[in-house]
């Protein structure tokens, strides 16, 4: 069991940095203060809720609070792109696509690899829906946002290949293609350096609470495939009704289906 | 052979106009009257009112990568989307022939687009845009940044295409080109397309 007095110790390392930092004039001691803050207060809070959402066991509860997670990621999607859609489409589209592929991914572990009783034991169900959601939701905000991007940078590119009579999707492939690629190699990256280079996060808490290392191990190439292909998914979504929505069935580019700035 | 009817967007329009087979209009305007914008209007390059018309088949009946294979615009601003400048043509094109044309080697099919200077790449992405099923093309500023020499062979060019029948809606701001190519001057001017009769 770690106390608290632990993690204060810990804390000095924080307190070092951004008072080096500051020393140095770099300007970011302010930021990594409140970090260091946010870090224990959210997740104190976090273990609190959690602990009585374990002991509670409604699945009413649990579903609120999944429901709250999925609500926090979509607001975390839509406020990191650069370039938003106008109107719903600026939220609902990585909210809706994130929310399809984590749903379904772990649907499939909670059904095939883990099996708990009850299916929805808040035990599994939370940690598992939180790491899945979460690297989702990095994949397709980095896909979606390297999509608009790209798409306001060759926009002359784009439109002269409509011009000369190509359709919208052959004219945005390669598109697709770098922005899809963006969302993924942290996830390729990821599961090449797992254990190599790395020892990923939740294998080491494992191994650090006195779990068999094989059996962290199996966990974690389970998750690992669980949050790759969960990623995958939802950025293949989000990149292709993108795609759609800022293009029309006439096959124009529709830049002015984003929010102005 | 071309028709437009009725075209309207933003501040532009409703624009009614006929083309003829072979025939080329040229179109003059400050900038920002709306010239572009009516150029992308018969290419359906954006959402407008009004349709248009090519020998009675309408825009809106046909896939708009159809429609623009045969009405082909050309922005003043050219777009290129692979570094090399031989993947910007159809396969099989004949670069020996078609880039000395326009006073370019052939030899440069093999280059970076990097590489091209903005004359260059101005008259490139005119010769790419040409291609046996042009019907129209619709020409924004072809020659804007040319010296006087390129600009002829490139009024060459488009005197070949016009002969084979080929219609084009010229935009220039440049009136003793207007004269040389077009055989009806319009103009654009407080959201409509006027006819200048001298």
């Amino acid at each position: 069991m770690i106390g608290y007095n632990d993690l204060a110790v810990a804390a000095i390392l924080v307190v070092l940095n951004a008072v080096l930092t500051w020393m140095l004039d770099l300007g970011l001691s302010r930021a990594i203060l409140i970090a260091g803050v946010r870090t224990v207060v959210q997740l104190l809070l976090v273990g609190l809720v959690l602990k009585t959402v374990f002991a509670l066991a409604s699945p009413i509860l649990i579903a609120a609070v999944a429901l709250a997670m999925f609500a926090m990621a979509s607001y975390e999607i839509g406020s990191r792109q650069e370039r938003r859609f106008a109107g719903a489409w600026g939220y609902g589209i990585g909210a809706g696509t994130t929310m399809l592929a984590t749903l379904l991914v772990t649907a499939f572990a909670l059904l095939g690899a883990l099996r708990p009783v009850p299916w929805y034991a808040p035990q599994v169900l939370i940690p598992l829906l939180g790491i899945i959601l979460g690297n989702v939701m990095n994949g397709v905000s980095v896909s979606l946002n390297a999509l608009s991007a790209a798409i306001m940078r060759e926009r002359p590119a784009i439109e002269a290949r409509l011009a000369l009579g190509t359709d919208r999707y052959t004219a945005l492939k390669p598109l697709q293609r770098s922005a899809l690629r963006s969302g993924m190699i942290p996830i390729i990256n990821q599961m090449s350096a797992a254990g190599v280079i790395t020892l990923p996060g939740m294998m080491t808490g494992q191994i650090l609470a006195g779990m068999d290392p094989l059996e962290a191990s199996k966990y974690q190439i389970l998750l690992l495939f669980l949050i790759g292909g969960g990623a995958g998914m939802g950025a293949l979504a989000a990149v292709y009704v993108a795609t759609w929505r800022i293009t029309d069935e006439r096959d124009r580019l529709r830049l002015d289906r984003l929010a102005q700035r | 052979m071309l028709e437009g009817q009725a075209l309207r967007r933003l501040h532009l329009g409703p624009v009614n106009f006929v083309l003829r087979a072979g025939e080329c209009v040229s179109i003059a305007g400050k900038s920002g009257a709306g010239k572009s914008v009516l150029l992308r209007m018969i290419a359906d390059l954006d959402p407008h009112e009004g349709d248009a018309m090519l020998d009675g088949a309408a825009c809106s009946g046909m896939p708009a990568p159809e429609w623009r294979g045969m009405v082909t615009y050309v922005a003043a601003e050219s777009g290129w989307w692979d570094e090399h400048v031989a993947a910007h043509f159809t396969q099989g094109a004949d670069f020996a022939a078609l880039f000395p044309a326009v006073g370019i080697p052939a030899e440069a099919a093999a280059w970076p687009v990097a590489r091209l200077s903005t004359g260059e790449r101005q008259r490139l992405a005119l010769l790419r845009a040409l291609s046996p099923q042009n019907r129209v093309l619709l020409l924004d500023e072809p020659t804007s940044g040319l010296d006087a020499e390129n600009t002829g062979m490139v009024e060459v060019l488009l005197r070949g295409r016009l002969s084979a029948g080929t219609a084009i809606l010229l935009v220039t701001h440049d009136p003793e080109q207007a004269t040389r190519m077009a055989s009806r001057h319009f103009e654009v001017r407080d959201g409509q397309l006027v006819e200048n009769i001298p």
